[in-house]
């Protein structure tokens, strides 16, 4: 089910800003990576672009190769479409469709791929539902308005939607930063399962999560602001926390600057 | 906010702002509340000299009306036996407004996507611009065009319609100047787009982007992305914006008055002239009619005026209960 | 962790996975390519079935040109593709055939209008000329319309703003929502209905003959709730932490409206005005009905009929002679240009002073 994702020299603008510079990392199938860094340095920029969502951003534009196993996410004849279906993404906040029900909300995704059974659909939320360790808290009440639930279980909504589609990839922005820390700690933990199944890219402002949910972490800086954000160092989270090869990665973990 | 509890300001019920001193009133705050409550009050006033004057003349010309003023289809409020009734122009005024929104939601809601979602961005906002600045251009600049210019245009077209769906009856034409209820329509249609094309638009840019991304990375075409996630979330705008632009409709004047060949008739066909709306009836039979004429054709507005009320009405409706929805889901 | 395995499964062999990303998609040149075939083949085929009104070519361009992308797409690309396709040739023929009509007024207003639009139309009146000859002008519509609208907005606009700073600054009682809820009910009041109040009062009960101010009237009704939702707009835009302020350093409160709130709102509500006041410019009906038209200068709004521009442009129309049509089309034109820049300024105005309120 899960990807390798290959990326090489690859920048992102936006018109005539450079947000990200050459950036080249490996992301292993059915791992945890992390991105960190301070605000500005393109680790959301880069994560949107490995599905084509930063070209939908007004002046967005993309160079370079993301390799998705062995293709290029951005060779000619590639649907950006069929690219954001194959890798699933999760928001900072929470955004299920407002008016639609829990159930729907889950579905959407799956509706527009062809036509499936009622029963077949009912299935397929309900186990997506279950993935995102959801299932117990709304089974009772799919058809009540997805913007109804608390912060928390609105994210899992969007994961639970996310990941019935069965992408290959799971990219998430920031997906705790509008929770409070109980709901955070039910998503890390739904991370955690769900590396077994998918690889996940994941966001973060918070070091602590990076080093409890993720097996790799990539640090990201930029050298002053309005210069585009390079990535300084991707290696093992044990490593980049206890070790990082790079002076400015160990000066931002333990929070000299940032 | 515990100043609340001093503040004694009888005037405004239920003032939530408090006044920060505990004293009587000064003078000049109670000469400026008086001020504006009296412009308030003022409109109310008014508004309820319009009901009574209107419903006074109406009742005196409803009595001197020797047929039948809601199913007569004549209008000669002259002589000693005067007979009016409404129903030719309640039926012209209801049937070419619903033509122009036939016409022009779909078109309006298409011009609103078009400039909120497909446009090239160079040319989406003085796009929208133009529009906005179209909606202020005067209804009687519409008649004159649709007299001189469209008028003549549609005949051709009328002509086909007629060869392809003439047995349809409503699309039947017999030669002649396209003065018709459904070229009424049509520019009316032309003449509240840009208003309802304004507002839809508004609306549409409104539209959270953390919804539309959500559809997005779910891997949904642009359509897709506007089906499940801008549609919904600008229905209520969309009608609303459409129940502006039928009240507009109903109650044009000029428009009307310059491009329709009335008469006192219902034909099954719309594309052949004849008919009338109130508002139209109103502007021609004007300069002829004496006093007991004109109580006639206020009695005609005051229908028209119902109507509107009723129209807009249900658009609040509509629109509080789409309201509710969102607001318990949001 | 078996469970979840399991989950896999099943779900994995409903799922129709794309096999590729790449997906055949029709050339970027297709749909530029295919119009032009379509206007080509509308073209075409009205000459050769001799349909003379060329609307009927547009049409049939149309319905080619929809037909044919749909079709295509529905072959190379796939449904869902094709559906995008189809709503996209829709949402662009929607633009086009709304700005045909739209252009074609403005064209034809601007052609025809500047014929007979020189010095001589702006500064004089019709006088005794016949209705059929050449010459004339539209100094005393141009007059009449300023009078007229001059005294519907010193009527309106006091009025409007105060019931808006009651509503947003008093209103919270029964009072304040009937006031509301009657300016909604004034929005809709159609304009031929605001004149035929006017009528019913001023000329059929107390008797007064048509005046300018008669008109005034009808269209002050028509401007209040315009400048009320207008200016109660802008007035809650401004933040209660600056009314708060004034307020805890004993500024009384008709004071703290007049020196705070209103000057941080003063931009967006002139905005409000000026764009009610290019409304009821356009107006025809109420002052059809209550100011009649005529042909000679009279400056005194208070007495007897007045000429307005777009009273001028229906009246030259009903006249139908050629030269009639010529000075429709003139004064027509000075009407939306009159309209337009009252627009462009009030929106200038809106623009200059948005940055102020842009701090929230």
């Amino acid at each position: 089910m899960a990807k390798r994702i290959d990326v090489s020299g690859l920048s992102a603008y936006y018109g005539g800003h450079k947000a990200i510079d050459d950036i080249s990392m490996t992301i292993e199938p059915r791992t945890v990576t992390a991105f960190i860094g301070p605000s500005g340095c393109g680790k959301s920029t880069f994560l949107r672009t490995l599905n084509r969502m930063h070209e939908v951003t007004p002046g967005g534009r993309v160079e370079g190769k993301v390799l998705l196993d062995d293709e290029n996410l951005y060779g000619t004849g590639v649907d950006p479409v069929a690219v954001r279906r194959t890798v699933g993404m999760v928001f900072q906040r929470p955004n299920p469709f407002p008016t639609m029900s829990i159930f729907d909300n889950v579905a959407a995704g799956l509706r527009l791929n062809g036509s499936y059974k009622k029963s077949e659909l009912k299935d397929i939320v309900e186990k997506s539902l279950k993935g995102a360790n959801l299932w117990n808290e709304v089974k009772d009440r799919l058809n009540k308005p997805g913007s109804g639930l608390s912060g928390g279980q609105q994210q899992r909504l969007c994961i639970a939607r996310a990941i019935a589609v069965e992408p290959q990839v799971l990219l998430m922005d920031e997906p705790c930063s509008a929770l409070d820390p109980i709901s955070t700690l039910a998503i890390e933990d739904l991370i955690g399962e769900l590396k077994e199944r998918f690889t996940i890219v994941i966001v973060t402002h918070n070091m602590q999560q990076a080093a409890r949910v993720s097996d790799r972490t990539a640090f990201f800086n930029l050298a002053a602001v309005g210069q585009p954000g390079k990535l300084i160092e991707i290696d093992e989270t044990e490593r980049i926390f206890s070790n990082p090869s790079v002076q400015a990665t160990e000066d931002y973990i333990s929070g000299r600057f940032g | 906010m515990t100043a609340s509890s001093i503040a004694d300001n009888p005037p405004p019920p239920g003032d939530a702002r408090p006044s920060v001193s505990g004293k009587a009133v000064r003078p000049g705050d109670r000469i400026f509340l008086g001020l504006s409550r009296g412009s308030g009050i003022a409109l109310l006033v008014i508004m309820a000299a319009i009901a009574v004057f209107l419903t006074y003349r109406s009742v005196l010309a409803i009595s001197g009306d020797k047929a039948d003023f809601l199913t007569t289809f004549d209008w000669n409020a002259t002589g000693t036996e005067p007979k009016f009734g409404i129903a030719v122009l309640a039926f012209g005024t209801v049937v070419s407004s619903v033509i122009a929104m036939l016409i022009a939601v779909p078109v309006a809601v298409g011009i609103a996507l078009f400039i909120s979602h497909y446009a090239p961005r160079k040319l989406a906002s003085p796009l929208g611009y133009v529009i906005d600045l179209l909606a202020a251009v005067p209804s009687i600049v519409y008649g004159l065009w649709g007299a001189l210019f469209l008028v003549p245009h549609l005949s051709g077209l009328y002509g086909w319609l007629n060869d392809y769906l003439g047995w349809t009856g409503i699309f039947s034409y017999s030669q002649g100047a396209a003065r018709s209820l459904f070229t009424v329509g049509i520019l009316l249609a032309i003449m509240i787009l840009p208003i309802v094309t304004s507002v839809s638009r508004e609306v549409f840019l409104q539209v959270p982007r953390m919804h539309e991304e959500a559809a997005l990375a779910l891997g949904a075409t642009r359509w897709e992305v506007i089906r499940m996630a801008v549609l919904p979330f600008g229905r209520s705008g969309v009608i609303s914006a459409s129940m502006l632009g039928l009240g507009r409709a109903l109650g044009e004047t000029m428009a009307v008055a310059t491009v329709l060949s009335p008469s006192f008739l219902i034909s099954a066909s719309l594309l052949d002239p004849g008919g009338g709306t109130f508002a139209q009836n109103i502007a021609s039979k004007f300069s002829e009619a004496d006093q007991f004429g004109q109580d006639a054709l206020i009695a005609s507005g005051l229908v028209l005026f119902v109507i509107t009320l009723l129209v807009n009405g249900a658009a609040r409706l509509i629109i509080a209960r789409r309201k509710e929805y969102s607001g318990a889901a949001a | 962790m078996s469970v979840i395995t399991d989950r896999r499964t099943v779900a994995n062999d409903r799922n129709p996975l794309p096999v590729s990303l790449k997906q055949a998609r029709l050339p970027r040149w297709t749909p530029p390519v295919l119009a032009l075939v379509a206007a080509g083949a509308g073209c075409g085929i009205g000459l050769a079935a001799g349909l003379d009104s060329t609307v009927q070519w547009g049409l049939i361009a149309v319905l080619l040109f929809i037909a044919g992308t749909f079709v295509l797409s529905a072959a190379v690309e796939g449904g869902r593709q094709a559906k995008d396709r189809l709503a996209t040739s829709l949402v662009w023929v929607a633009f086009l055939l709304a700005v045909v009509p739209l252009a074609s007024l403005l064209w034809e207003t601007v052609a025809r209008g500047s014929k007979v639009l020189d010095g001589y139309f702006l500064s004089h009146s019709m006088g005794t000329l016949p209705d059929a000859m050449p010459g004339g002008g539209i100094y005393h519509a141009i007059i009449g319309t300023l009078e007229q609208v001059g005294l519907a907005t010193l009527i309106a606009a006091p009025v409007g703003l105060l019931t808006a700073i009651y509503l947003v600054e008093y209103g919270r009682g029964r009072l304040a929502r009937a006031v509301t809820f009657f300016v909604d009910v004034m929005t809709g009041i159609p304009s031929i209905v605001a004149g035929l109040f006017v009528l019913s009062v001023w000329i059929l009960i107390l008797g007064f003959g048509p005046s300018g101010f008669a008109g005034s009237m009808a269209l002050a009704i028509l401007m209040m709730p315009v400048v009320v939702r207008s200016t109660e707009e802008m007035l809650k835009l401004v933040p209660n932490e600056l009314r708060e302020a004034s307020l805890a350093l004993g500024v009384p409160k008709w004071r703290t409206i007049l020196k705070v709130v209103l000057p941080t709102s003063i931009g967006g509500i002139t905005t409000g005005v000026m764009l009610a006041i290019a409304r009821i410019t356009g107006e025809t009906a109420p002052v059809l009905l209550l100011v009649w038209g005529a042909k000679t200068i009279n400056n005194n709004p208070f007495e007897d009929a007045q000429q307005s521009l777009p009273l001028y442009v229906f009246q030259q129309w009903q006249q139908g002679s050629e030269a009639s049509y010529d000075r429709a089309w003139a004064a027509a034109l000075v009407l939306i240009a009159f309209v337009m820049i009252l627009n462009l300024v009030a929106r200038g105005i809106a623009r200059w002073k948005a940055p102020k309120h842009a701090g929230r």
